[in-house]
């Protein structure tokens, strides 16, 4: 076969074609990841530099570096391109595309040219948000709530139709995604034996294909708002400016579960190989992400407790919400229960998922005091709604993305990174975020609201602790991220199997050939047999 | 070259073990793709709903400005369509390569047909200042409280649907164009069948609209 040729003339994915052109117009699943890969680090820098600008902004009360206005676009890029340029795309359209055929044993996606259409569309959508920061940058927030999106003078219309386009790219990832699952999976690869990373990017293509095309007619009628004046929003017309935020909430809602889901995903794959036990709880896991996707869909409006919703929606959402941590509480039991009497092995990518156990737990906890109906309305648009969502949304979704980015990195660059400055790295960005974020907690639940860029004195210190952990945070980010580029380019080469995992990534070179394995792989049992600290099945 | 010679050309892409198994892949695909689909569409149906909840009288006023006859002509030219494109599916799975050129032929007609009444009744609205929200200046209708709502949901809602008919057309003609290169065969016509579904789905949102903007009533 020819791939067994390339494998002995040391060919792999990176090198089997040169030149730029080979990589702009490949059609292969693990060139397209890394394509989005570096993209999305690239928007998570630009987004990080805002939210350094936010944090030193509040260093002190009243102006600091710069007037009200600046500070209202400011955090409108930030929240804009977090959301949608990096949390969004980072484990499924990076990670997930490079992973997924190869975790299935396929060759590649189901729709190899759709895959790299749905790059090219989310490059687009980017071009379009991020012109608008050089024309007239938007101050609405990235929610864009009705009636002062309407109204603003800022270039709405550009950033909405950057979304709407990402919204495409971020559709054909899932749809492709979906059918991949199904239909190509390896010999012997039954559900019950699918790895859990995948389960996790199977619920989150499903929460993708159903929420995201609602985001899409939202933010078309936005645009017409503001084209044709169409009214639908504009209560000066005879429309609804809550009728937005039901729509919005529709899908932004389960979108913190399709940020949230891939990085479970990622933990439970960690965690077994890192405690040398089979995971406990698999298909409790695996169910459990369709439990968190369903649920996801009822739950938008606990956004909107003081938006005037009747008080009986209120009493259901706010119900219906906290039955979300049924399943996520399932997984975090699952995981411990995993590591329990295991042969923990704190490496890299341990540290991160054992990091990412106690922020999203910390998030978690503090999302069902948020579901409490008589504790939002003291709580709503107030710092501690801030620290909550970033401690799932950096806590976990980050997290989970630095754990697998740090347990797939042999795979993808076939170098290893510095273990000891990794561990360096991971001490600063915890350290650093909890500086941040659990100030916040304190200063919401005194009252301290979000959105503004001034403060009251007493709030002072807690803020400048905030902003001094933003910069501990940055330096640990900044740091991985030199270790890791240093890693890539001139690390020691990774061997095949370098943390003794028996999922079949790991049963092909470092980094893989051009067609993921020499010979489609049979599987014949399951993947997480891991007994007596050693595995049962060697590669 | 005849038709079954024709058919051993087709490679299935190499990621796929057989090229039924390819065939299966992108029939879940188009499925999952209408899906999206109908959750966009839903929501503009989401907000139909809502606004008639509130205003019934203001619709029931507002649909009698709409010409039911030309939306009648237009659910049944696209029921025709639909018809003549499953029969150009079905010649294509036949091999009878010059009758499914016709019905896709014909499908695209009505299509033409389809997008002529509608050029009508736009323009008629639009000379009759029947707009969307601010753009409103009929004067029969403005003492009707909040009667812009009911035209821009009406716009919005026939053109996204218009913009689907069109972009079904150039995807019925790049297929014509495919037949005409004889590419399809018995063994090989996924595309004509994944254009028919979206072919379907776009008449069968129009037979949604067409009483709930024309029959209100």
């Amino acid at each position: 076969m020819a791939t067994h040729a390339e494998a002995h003339a040391g060919l792999n994915y990176l090198n089997h074609t040169r030149g730029l052109k080979s990589w702009l117009t490949t059609l292969d699943h693990k060139r397209i990841g890394l394509m989005y890969l570096y993209s999305v680090l690239v928007f998570f820098l630009l987004g990080g530099i805002f939210a350094l600008l936010i944090r030193l902004e509040l260093f002190s009360p009243g102006q600091t570096i710069m007037s009200a206005t600046t500070y209202n676009k400011v955090f409108t890029y930030h929240g804009a391109i977090m959301v949608f340029m990096v949390i969004i795309p980072a484990i499924p359209a990076a990670l997930g595309n490079f992973l997924l055929p190869i975790l299935v044993g396929a060759k590649d996606v189901a729709f190899p040219r759709l895959n790299l259409a749905s790059y090219y569309v989310f490059m687009a959508g980017a071009l379009f948000a991020a012109t608008s920061l050089f024309v007239n940058q938007v101050d609405t927030g990235w929610t864009f709530y009705t009636p002062y999106s309407i109204r603003t003078s800022t270039s709405v219309i550009l950033v909405l139709t950057g979304a709407f386009i990402m919204g495409f790219s971020s559709i054909l990832t899932g749809l492709n995604f979906i059918v991949t699952i199904h239909k190509l999976r390896a010999p012997g690869l039954s559900w019950s034996r699918l790895p859990l990373f995948c389960w996790a990017l199977y619920a989150t293509s499903i929460i993708q294909v159903l929420a995201t095309p609602v985001l899409a007619i939202t933010l078309l009628l936005l645009i017409a708002e503001r084209v044709l004046k169409i009214g639908i929003f504009d209560p000066a017309i005879g429309g609804d400016p809550i009728l937005f935020q039901h729509f919005f909430w529709f899908y932004s809602h389960p979108a913190v579960y399709i940020m949230i889901l891939p990085a479970m995903g990622v933990i439970s794959e960690v965690i077994p190989v890192f405690s040398r036990k089979p995971i406990f709880g698999y298909k409790a896991i695996a169910y459990s992400s369709f439990g968190i996707a369903l649920i996801a869909f009822i739950v938008w409006g606990h956004h909107m407790f003081v938006s005037g919703q009747s008080e009986l929606a209120n009493f259901v959402f706010s119900l219906l919400t906290m039955f979300v941590a049924v399943p996520t509480g399932i997984k975090v039991f699952s995981w411990v229960g995993t590591m329990y009497r295991g042969k923990l092995r704190f490496q890299a990518p341990m540290l991160y998922a054992m990091g990412f156990l106690e922020l999203f737990t910390v998030g978690g906890l503090t999302g069902v005091f948020l579901a409490t109906l008589s504790v939002n309305v003291h709580l709503t648009d107030t710092y501690f709604v801030i620290a909550h969502f970033h401690y799932t949304m950096v806590g976990g979704a980050i997290m989970g993305f630095m754990a697998g980015l740090h347990y797939w990195f042999p795979k993808i660059f076939g170098r290893m990174y510095s273990e000891k400055a990794a561990k360096w790295g991971f001490g600063l960005v915890i350290t650093g975020f909890n500086v941040t974020f659990f100030p916040q907690f304190i200063l919401g639940s005194q009252g301290m609201p979000r959105r503004y860029w001034d403060y009251l004195p007493e709030f002072t210190w807690l803020n400048r602790l905030s902003t001094f952990g933003s910069w501990i945070l940055a330096t640990g980010l900044f740091f991985s991220a030199y270790y890791l580029i240093k890693g890539a380019i001139s690390g020691k080469e990774a061997s095949a199997n370098p943390w003794e995992a028996l999922t079949l990534e790991w049963q092909t070179p470092s980094p893989p050939p051009h067609d993921n394995f020499a010979e489609t792989p049979v599987v014949t049992t399951w993947l997480y047999e891991y007994r007596d600290q050693e595995p049962v099945v060697s590669a | 070259m005849s038709e079954a010679e024709l058919a051993h050309e087709h490679h299935h892409a190499h990621h796929f073990a057989s090229a039924n198994d390819e065939f299966e892949a992108c029939k879940q695909g188009m499925w999952v793709f209408l899906v999206t689909e109908v959750l966009m569409i839903g929501g503009l149906f989401v907000a139909y709903g809502i606004f008639r909840g509130l205003y019934p009288e203001m619709f029931h006023e507002a649909h009698k400005m709409l010409n039911w006859k030309m939306g009648a002509t237009n659910t049944v030219v696209l029921i025709l369509s639909s018809l003549t494109m499953v029969l150009g599916v079905t010649a294509t799975q036949r091999g009878r390569r010059t009758q499914a050129m016709g019905y896709l032929l014909v499908t695209l007609l009505l299509a033409s047909c389809f997008l002529v009444v509608k050029y009508f009744e736009y323009t008629h609205k639009i000379h009759d200042g029947l707009l969307p929200g601010g753009f409103f200046t009929n004067a029969e209708l403005k003492e009707v409280p909040k009667v812009s709502l009911f035209f821009s949901l009406y716009f919005v809602m026939t053109g996204i649907h218009g913009l689907h008919v069109i972009i079904g057309m150039g995807l019925i003609a790049w297929i014509l164009k495919r037949t005409a290169n004889r590419e399809f065969s018995p063994h090989y016509y996924t595309p004509v069948e994944m254009v028919g579904f979206y072919w379907h789905f776009v008449d069968l949102v129009w037979i949604y609209l067409f009483p709930l903007l024309y029959l209100v009533g």
